[in-house]
């Protein structure tokens, strides 16, 4: 068990070029994300979790999916830790295991409409799939 | 006809803000004898001091009033600024109209009619001073230093390189105080011992330090430049100039089990001992609470096995007279008692520890000779827990009130160190806040979490509870993950709060120093004077003034070591000429001044008085010695016919201050 937790640590590390040791509690991140109230955990708690091998209820969190990608928690944080490449990084560790994507292309038709870019399609799907 | 000038200060927007400066200028112009008054805008700058002088000279003042900050902070400076003009600097008097109106008073009008009251007093004063010409007294080319830490070290090695001859009083059998205990200095990380005890020995080779180990003042007389002090030097029972430090008399001491105080009681030592092999003197003491041959008069194997002869069971506690120009407190601190922190079971388990006690199981020359073990079972710790502010910012009666500084750093020490040799072992380290403000501090504290992997957790341990499987169950919060952490340790270190040494209360009233609180001694301005003590002639160095690290302490020291010599290269002082008088004819001989006087200033004589008739009479009157009178004026309260005045400070000119207010 503590063996599996501990490579799913580093796993995500090596995903995400992450040293989570270099967090030093400060919250600017957290403090800075836009999509703040619909995160179950926010960037901060990423940190924490990964770092004493907490990963599971990330993976199994909707918070994934809320996290914009706008990296203003990398842009802003003081010691680059880029909790945003974290949360990207725990997101891939779920959506490239088999079945697990979170956008299949049928799943577009529903949501189209007239004011939604083409880019935006693009880049949702490589976001939330493989 | 007096002739009296004022001088309003604005002090930038200091006293401007809240008080009118230029009605308060124009106003006390108006006052009987006062000939000149102007405002202006910074009254100390060179300027605003030729305003002064300009005036003095042009207008013939006989006085000056200067209605400024506290008398604290300029009266110096614009006693100076008279004396250069040609005035007795004794004609000028301060109003403070800063400290005491200024910055405690929000309403303009208010403040203005009370700066007002206040430069009227002074006026009220400065027309009853007489000019006033300060005595000189001789200046002792030899300085004390007491306390034989760091801090005494670095003062004496600084004295003594000036050319002046120091003595350093230290109550251990040995110079070196708790650096001795330290393993590790942060965040260098290089060895403690291996950069005190060349400092050790240069004191005991340099010819001009004198130690005397194994001692405590006792007695304190005199006065800055001329201080006699009695020194005990306590009954060691061996002779210091026999021994060679051989060690041949512990070899066969038969008390073998007596609590090692420099392990901290986590090893024994014999009745007869040296603290450690570095020691200065290296000279045995015999502890006379175990000998046996001082408690039962039944052993003697030491005095046998020396072949020096140095044993001396006869030897009695020795009492030094000495004078000094010049003192240096460095008395240093101890870590708190923990008994009082029972939620942490430092009482129950031995794998509870202090700091230093750490220090001592990681130190190369400890108890566990550097390898860190469990002190219950001598296994080695695979889970360790440090807890951080043990009494520290703790307002109950159990700690500290004060941060103690240095436990952050210590711990980040311990805990990287440990990672470094033991890199099996998992290291958690509860903090309230990490304060690591110093060169290279944060870095070193950083450097511990992420190359080395210590967990730093923001909470408190609550309780730790030890098990029957010799396990200590840490429970404690994590306040970033809002959670409540159980952690199964096998030791855990409590970083306990610094206090100041317990002899430094009753040295600080043998001195007549003055100390906050909390016992660490007061500088004379904590941000322009603060290796002073508000004493005249007494210094401070290190922990006694308040928790400081190494660094700082040795800095500290070298800065109060470079004070010493400015007094003592002087061959006389100036006095304060503010002291105390008697008025013969007045004196009753009650004996009530010389009991209240703190300095032993005055003496009672027997004087002739001519009386009516042509008759003499014999009366006992006080005199006060000007030389050791400090002006503090017990004695003029205390007399009870006012026959006892104080120069410069008469009760006619405190009276004439107090009509003034309430004119």
């Amino acid at each position: 068990m503590d063996d599996n937790r501990i490579e799913e640590r580093e796993e995500i590390e090596r995903i995400s070029g992450v040293d989570v040791r270099k967090c030093m509690r400060c919250g600017k991140c957290t403090a800075t994300c836009p999509c703040y109230d619909e995160m179950e955990y926010h960037p901060h708690q990423f940190v924490c979790m990964v770092e004493k091998d907490e990963i599971e209820p990330l993976l199994k969190s909707k918070s994934l999916y809320k996290c914009l990608s706008c990296f203003a928690c990398v842009e802003r944080c003081p010691r680059q830790v880029e909790p945003g490449k974290l949360v990207e990084a725990v997101r891939l560790m779920v959506i490239r295991q088999q079945g697990r994507n979170h956008l299949n292309p049928d799943m577009i038709v529903k949501k189209l409409d007239d004011r939604m870019p083409q880019q935006a399609l693009v880049s949702a799907l490589r976001k939330y799939s493989k | 006809m007096q002739r009296i000038g004022v001088f309003v200060c604005h002090c930038g927007t200091n006293i401007s803000a809240t008080v009118d400066v230029h009605k308060v200028a124009e106003i006390l112009g108006r006052e009987s004898s006062v000939v000149y008054s102007t405002d202006y805008q910074y009254m100390c700058s060179e300027a605003g001091q030729n305003i002064i002088q300009n005036a003095i000279r042009d207008r013939h003042l006989t006085g000056a009033v200067i209605c400024s900050c506290s008398p604290r902070m300029h009266e110096t400076t614009f006693r100076k600024t008279a004396a250069r003009a040609g005035l007795n600097s004794f004609m000028v008097e301060i109003a403070n109209i800063r400290e005491q109106c200024s910055w405690i008073h929000k309403d303009k009008e208010d403040a203005t009619q009370k700066a007002i009251a206040i430069g009227r007093a002074a006026i009220a004063k400065v027309l009853l001073n007489t000019p006033l010409v300060p005595g000189e007294s001789p200046v002792t080319k030899r300085a004390l230093v007491i306390g034989g830490g760091i801090a005494g070290i670095q003062a004496a090695l600084d004295i003594a390189e000036a050319g002046f001859e120091v003595d350093i009083v230290e109550s251990k059998p040995t110079i070196g105080g708790k650096m001795t205990q330290i393993d590790k200095t942060f965040p260098t990380l290089d060895c403690a011992a291996c950069i005190l005890t060349p400092k050790m020995v240069d004191c005991a080779q340099n010819e001009k330090i004198h130690i005397y180990s194994y001692s405590e003042v006792v007695k304190v007389k005199g006065f800055v430049g001329d201080f006699e002090v009695t020194i005990k030097k306590k009954a060691r029972y061996v002779d210091e100039n026999k021994c060679t430090g051989c060690g041949a008399c512990i070899e066969k001491c038969p008390m073998k089990k007596v609590p090692d105080e420099f392990n901290l009681g986590l090893s024994n030592r014999h009745a007869i001992y040296i603290p450690f092999a570095q020691a200065i003197p290296k000279v045995a003491t015999i502890d006379a609470m175990q000998c046996r041959m001082l408690t039962s008069g039944k052993c003697g194997i030491c005095s046998k096995v020396c072949t020096a002869g140095a044993i001396d069971y006869k030897q009695k506690d020795q009492f030094i007279e000495q004078g000094y120009g010049a003192i240096v407190v460095a008395t240093g601190f101890n870590p708190i008692s923990l008994d009082k922190f029972d939620e942490f079971a430092y009482s129950q388990s031995k794998d509870v520890v202090s700091s230093l006690e750490f220090e001592r199981l990681t130190n190369a020359a400890g108890p566990t000779n550097g390898v860190l073990l469990r002190p219950s079972d001598g296994k080695h710790p695979h889970t360790i827990v440090f807890v951080q502010c043990v009494g520290s910012r703790d307002t109950t009666c159990r700690g500290k009130e004060y941060c103690s500084k240095i436990c952050c750093m210590y711990t980040a020490k311990h805990a990287l160190l440990t990672r470094e040799k033991y890199p099996d072992t998992e290291v958690y380290v509860f903090y309230i806040d990490v304060r690591t403000p110093g060169k290279g501090f944060d870095e070193f504290y950083r450097r511990a979490v992420e190359q080395y992997g210590v967990h730093y957790i923001k909470g408190m341990v609550g309780k730790v509870v030890p098990r029957s499987d010799g396990k200590l169950e840490v429970q404690a919060s994590d306040l970033i993950m809002g959670e409540q952490l159980h952690i199964d340790a096998d030791l855990v270190v409590l970083a306990a709060a610094m206090e100041s040494d317990k002899s430094a209360r009753p040295l600080a009233t043998m001195l007549t120093a003055s100390m906050d609180t909390n016992d660490f001694f007061t500088e004379a301005h904590p941000k322009l004077r603060p290796v002073e003590s508000p004493t005249a002639g007494i210094f401070l160095a290190g922990a006694c003034q308040g928790p400081k690290d190494i660094p700082e302490t040795v800095a500290q020291a070298g800065a109060a070591a470079s004070k010493v010599i400015g007094l003592l290269v002087k061959n006389t002082l100036k006095g304060n000429p503010c002291v105390a008088q008697s008025d013969e004819l007045m004196c009753n001989g009650c004996s009530s001044c010389e009991k209240v006087c703190p300095y032993g200033a005055i003496t009672y004589v027997d004087k002739e008085f001519k009386m009516p008739n042509r008759t003499i009479a014999i009366r006992r009157v006080a005199q006060v010695n000007p030389a050791v009178c400090q002006g503090c004026g017990a004695c003029t309260v205390a007399c009870p016919s006012g026959a006892m005045d104080l120069k410069g400070f008469s009760n006619k000119e405190i009276l004439a201050e107090v009509d003034a207010i309430c004119r």
